[in-house]
């Protein structure tokens, strides 16, 4: 049953990784990055390890994609104000 | 188990193709996350037993019996430091990138050729 | 085209490299001798339920150390790198409802965040994902608009106050000749406790409080303005 689990979200997390490379927008490609630490976060539960699900759910997930949104945030102001 | 072992390998390798193709300069430290994910997957699922539960001892763990009924902790350990300085590593990059497109105005990494001989 | 054929083939070349791990894996079955050890040290000398805990702070207490200084380097060069501010542009204002909304939540995932980094050795959990909590409670803050008057000084001196007595409470191990951070130097209480396994309570409490400053430090920071 946990196979089953690991080899089903193992194959999203691929498909979210290629979207990554792929996409032109760079919003979306950030998001898809935090999709893959959400799905890390299930595999870690299941291979019996809950301090580091909460770890990388909080971290990789959450603060991850905000930092990058910042960065993306100042970029644009920057580009703005020439 | 031997399923995660392979995501984690395939993350790891998928993050190092984006580092080294890729020309935009965000794409690449989105890259370097996922290589990073990869990673902990591998040493995460290499502490694995079969059949046996998490290592915090309440009523399903009793304490005499414990030591034959936990996961390993070590690796558990071990990536709870590293998950923690992937983020910061990543947030130094970061400020770097923010750094470059101030002095050169753009986000290509062919346009940063100044130390190519 | 030819750059992005030797692309492909050095991950070939990685993939080969990785190929005898996964041929040669076998599951074990019972634990290591060092894992059986810290263990059964968790329960007995310790009293401490939660063994990752325990892991982290007493027997791998150095590298932990070691990454709350790696942190505090990221918050320094983050602070050192993005100081020039940049120009102010046309923001809308942040409405009622989201302010007051954000202010009510904000006090519900710090006691979330506290809750988590006190109990960490009873439960899962611990400094780092408490503290990570915190830090989020303040994003809110900070995306809502909210100016709380008393942000920087009181967070820098929080930071640096938890650093300082973290070292100290190690340095008390060593003044007891019973080793650097070994958290034996409180007794012992009943195992499973709020107030027991010896010195972990406080060193974790110190560790959350940090991380937590720290990272609303870098997040403040990269927000600009």
């Amino acid at each position: 049953m946990s196979s089953i689990i690991i080899i089903v979200l193992g194959i999203i997390m691929l498909g979210a990784a290629f979207i990554t490379i792929y996409l032109k927008n760079l919003v979306a490609a950030i998001i898809s990055a935090g999709v893959i630490s959400l799905l890390a976060s299930v595999i870690y539960l299941v291979l019996g390890s809950p301090d580091v699900a909460m770890t990388e759910a909080s971290i990789g997930s959450a603060l991850t994609t905000v930092i990058f949104l910042f960065a993306l945030n100042k970029l644009r102001k920057e580009n703005k104000n020439d | 188990m031997l399923y995660s072992l392979i995501i984690g390998i395939a993350l790891l390798l998928v993050g190092i193709f984006a580092m080294l193709t890729q020309k935009n300069l965000i794409k690449i430290i989105l890259g370097f996350s996922i290589a990073d994910t990869g990673v902990h997957i591998i040493i995460v699922s290499l502490g694995y037993l079969k059949d046996k539960t998490a290592p915090i001892i309440d009523s399903a763990v009793q304490a005499s019996e414990a030591a034959s009924k936990v996961v390993d902790p070590i690796p558990s350990a071990l990536v709870l430091t590293a998950i923690v300085i992937g983020l910061a590593v990543t947030a130094v990059m970061l400020s770097f990138v923010v750094e470059m497109y101030r002095k050169n105005k753009s986000l290509n990494i062919n346009d940063y050729q100044e130390l190519k001989w | 085209m030819i750059k992005n054929v030797l692309v492909v083939l050095a991950l070939l070349g990685l993939l080969v490299m990785f190929l005898p791990i996964v041929n040669n894996f076998q599951e074990r079955s019972e634990l290591s001798e060092l894992a059986t050890d810290y263990v059964n040290g968790s329960i007995k000398d310790l009293n401490s339920p939660n063994v990752v805990t325990s892991v982290i702070v007493t027997y791998r207490g150095l590298d932990t150390l070691g990454e709350v200084t790696v942190l505090f380097l990221a918050t320094l060069a983050v602070g050192f790198l993005l100081k020039k501010k940049a120009l102010k542009t046309e923001k809308k204002e942040a409405t009622e409802n989201l302010k007051t909304t954000s202010t009510f939540l904000a006090a519900l995932v710090m006691v979330l965040g506290i809750y988590i980094f006190s109990h960490g050795h009873l439960t899962p959990g611990g400094g780092f994902q408490g503290g990570v909590i915190i830090a989020s409670g303040f994003l809110l803050l900070i995306l809502a608009d909210i100016n709380l008057k008393i942000n920087h000084t009181i967070i820098q001196l929080v930071e640096s106050f938890s650093g300082v007595f973290y070292v100290i409470i190690g340095a008390v191990g060593l003044v007891l000749t019973i080793g650097f951070l070994n958290s034996r130097i409180i007794p012992l209480g009943e195992f499973g406790n709020l107030f027991s396994a010896g010195s972990i309570p406080i060193i974790y409490s110190l560790i959350g409080l940090k991380v937590g400053a720290e990272l609303t430090n870098i997040i403040d920071t990269m927000e600009g303005e």
